[in-house]
């Protein structure tokens, strides 16, 4: 007779999972600290503590996404989208804070000091002359505080969410429907942004974002270990939270409506408040995960919101095992560093006499084609076998 | 005995059939009663007018003292108000185990963050086992609901409409596929449920609603044909011809 995990009265031992997690980062957190070149041997070098800060932040959206599909059976092909919010978010400060020093340095030298508006017009050119504009939308009328666009990071991914899914939740549209109306939303948002007078920066996006303004005598490698860090620690808290959800009768009522939704009606819930809850969570966190992902990539451009790349996400996780935790980080984790071995020219071309595989061209085929076998034969993904392993021992 | 939930006139016709026409139905607190009717007599369109899966055309339904309208509620408001329902194929949650399927069901605040901060109570913990017990599965409590069997299933399904504490249970074919052991038991579940509460079992077999032993009313296409005892039911002309008579009765 097998028994589930319920049984357990303590939080750590129905999820030990967790602990495995939690020491896994910390001991991998570490390891990378001491070999930075900031702070350790310079054994990993500063581009690579970046791409490894950006894997945690993309750690960090799939396992939202666990939650919202692979818990929930909400299939959303929009999460990439509330991730770019939240990068848009902290990019509109961090250019203006950073192009504010850039100009005050540059008006410095004036015998009459500038008056406020010259400074904001200077500012402006700086920012939007490569749109052909020098004023400031109205989106950026905060953009000069920093507190603001980070409770911004939070609160409009969390509202367009919000909104988006109350209509289509009270609708009850659900399914693949529910899937394409989500891959509109993010279609529709990226298309706006990359039109020149959506205020920003059309599809030059934001850049320069690695620079922080007051850090500019800290070099890179100290950003980057910095950013690093709070990328970890990002995903431990992010991992913790959601492994509370998961763990809570709500997390059982969730599985419930992915099961099977109108039985839950029946029990007396009412469903549709609880997709709301889990598709809005998720969205925040998505947003703050983008928030720390972008100051590290040092670039947010429309083409980030692509639809492509919510389905990347759904692809990861299906690839890492739906319905884990762990198995939404592994996925991403993997796929999304092999992705850049693959594409980055890291992986060496095979010579087949007749014809050379180059893999910036084949990647996305070798993933197609994993992403079919997976299904096929191991459809709990790569988390799925871990189980296997588990239960066997 | 008193009216616990009163249909009139309703009816309700998809893409002009008439699926339910002009039905009116009676039930007390406590009442056991039995509904039965061939295929397309319409029970099942019942069970959803009154659970609001289905809205009626016509006609009012009343629950409880205050006569409630039940018209327009959403399917989780009626089920708060004590109205649970049993499907004919078993829906547990296969994923979960017996123990958790059975507290999703306890009755217990339904708001979502009500849920997230809930904690265990004793109380709770103490209903849980003697509705285990009482349907048999209390040596299964921790295994995953789809490593049950089918009865076992369909015994879960009813301790989880008893977990609601509902005031009025409706029950779709619960002996279907069941041993007769089973059903033996099956029926004593319910018999005891209806002690307290109105219990409406709706079912094919006939010697499963003999041994329920309660007042039985037929339908047919989509109204009531006749009311009362069994053996006054199939007695009746009407009822022979258009039900016991047919061949594909009682399968």
């Amino acid at each position: 007779m097998t028994q589930t995990h319920s049984q357990r009265s303590s939080f750590i031992g129905r999820n030990p999972s967790v602990l495995y997690f939690l020491a896994a980062l910390g001991l991998f957190t570490a390891l990378v600290t001491v070999m930075s070149e900031a702070v350790g041997t310079g054994l990993v070098s500063t581009s690579f503590v970046k791409t490894l800060g950006k894997t945690l932040c993309l750690c960090l959206v799939a396992i939202a996404m666990d939650v919202v599909w692979g818990y929930c059976g909400i299939l959303s092909l929009g999460h990439f989208a509330f991730f770019g919010i939240g990068g848009y978010a902290i990019g509109m400060w961090l250019m203006y804070a950073r192009t504010e020093i850039i100009v005050a340095d540059s008006l410095a030298g004036q015998t009459i000091p500038p008056t406020p508006q010259e400074i904001s017009d200077a500012i402006g050119n700086q920012i939007f002359g490569v749109v052909g504009s020098s004023d400031f939308p109205l989106i950026w009328a905060f953009a000069d505080s920093l507190w603001i666009q980070l409770a911004f990071v939070v609160l409009i991914p969390g509202a367009l969410a919000l909104i988006f899914g109350w209509l289509a939740f009270r609708s009850r549209v659900n399914g693949v429907y529910l899937s394409i109306l989500t891959q509109a939303m993010t279609l529709a948002l990226a298309l706006y942004l990359f039109q020149n007078d959506s205020g920003l920066r059309g599809n030059n996006g934001l850049s320069g974002l690695q620079n922080i303004p007051g850090f500019a005598d800290s070099g890179q490698d100290m950003v980057s270990i910095v950013f690093f860090l709070a990328s970890a620690l990002a995903l431990a808290l992010g991992y913790l939270f959601f492994a509370w959800i998961t763990d809570s009768k709500l997390g059982n009522i969730i599985q419930a409506i992915r099961d099977d939704e109108s039985r839950v009606r029946f029990l007396g819930y009412h469903v549709e408040s609880y997709k709301l809850f889990v598709f809005t969570i998720t969205a925040i966190v998505a947003g703050i995960a983008g928030a720390l992902y972008y100051p590290q990539a040092g670039i947010i451009n429309p083409a980030e919101i692509a639809p492509i790349a919510s389905i990347y996400l759904a692809v990861w996780v299906a690839i890492g095992g739906r319905g884990r935790l762990y198995g939404a980080v592994i996925g991403a984790a993997v796929v999304s560093l092999l992705s850049s071995w693959f594409t980055g020219g890291g992986a060496p071309s095979i010579d087949l006499g007749v014809y050379t595989i180059h893999w910036v061209d084949w990647w996305l085929v070798l993933l197609g084609l994993s992403f079919v076998l997976i299904t096929l034969f191991a459809p709990k993904g790569i988390g799925g076998l871990f189980d296997k392993l588990v239960r066997k021992s | 005995m008193t009216s616990l939930l009163e249909m009139s006139g309703i009816s309700k016709s998809f893409d002009g059939f008439q699926a339910i026409k002009n039905l009116s139905l009676q039930i007390g607190e406590p009442e056991l009663r039995a509904v039965i009717g061939p295929n397309g007599a319409g029970k099942t369109t019942f069970m959803d007018i009154i659970t609001g899966k289905t809205k009626p055309d016509e006609g009012y339904i009343r629950f409880g003292e205050d006569s409630r309208s039940l018209i327009g509620l959403s399917e989780n408001q009626i089920a708060m108000l004590g109205i649970g329902r049993k499907f004919q194929k078993p829906t547990v949650f296969e994923a979960q185990s017996v123990r958790e399927n059975l507290a999703m069901a306890l009755k217990n605040p339904r708001g979502t963050f009500s849920v997230l901060f809930y904690r265990k109570s004793a109380e709770g913990a103490a209903r849980l086992e003697q509705i285990a017990d009482e349907i048999n599965l209390t040596a299964h409590l921790f295994r995953p609901a789809g490593e049950l069997s089918h009865g076992q299933k369909q015994w879960l399904e009813i301790g989880m409409l008893l977990a609601q504490s509902p005031r009025l249970l409706l029950v779709d074919e619960p002996a279907a596929g069941m041993t007769a052991h089973e059903r033996e038991h099956t029926t004593d579940i319910l018999k005891r449920a209806a002690e307290t509460r109105a219990v409406i079992v709706v079912e094919h077999d006939m010697e499963f609603v003999r041994r329920l032993n309660c007042k039985v009313t037929v339908l047919h296409e989509g109204s009531v044909l006749a009311e009362g005892s069994l053996d006054h039911v199939t007695n009746n002309q009407t009822v022979i011809d258009v039900y016991l008579g047919r061949t594909d009765a009682g399968d």
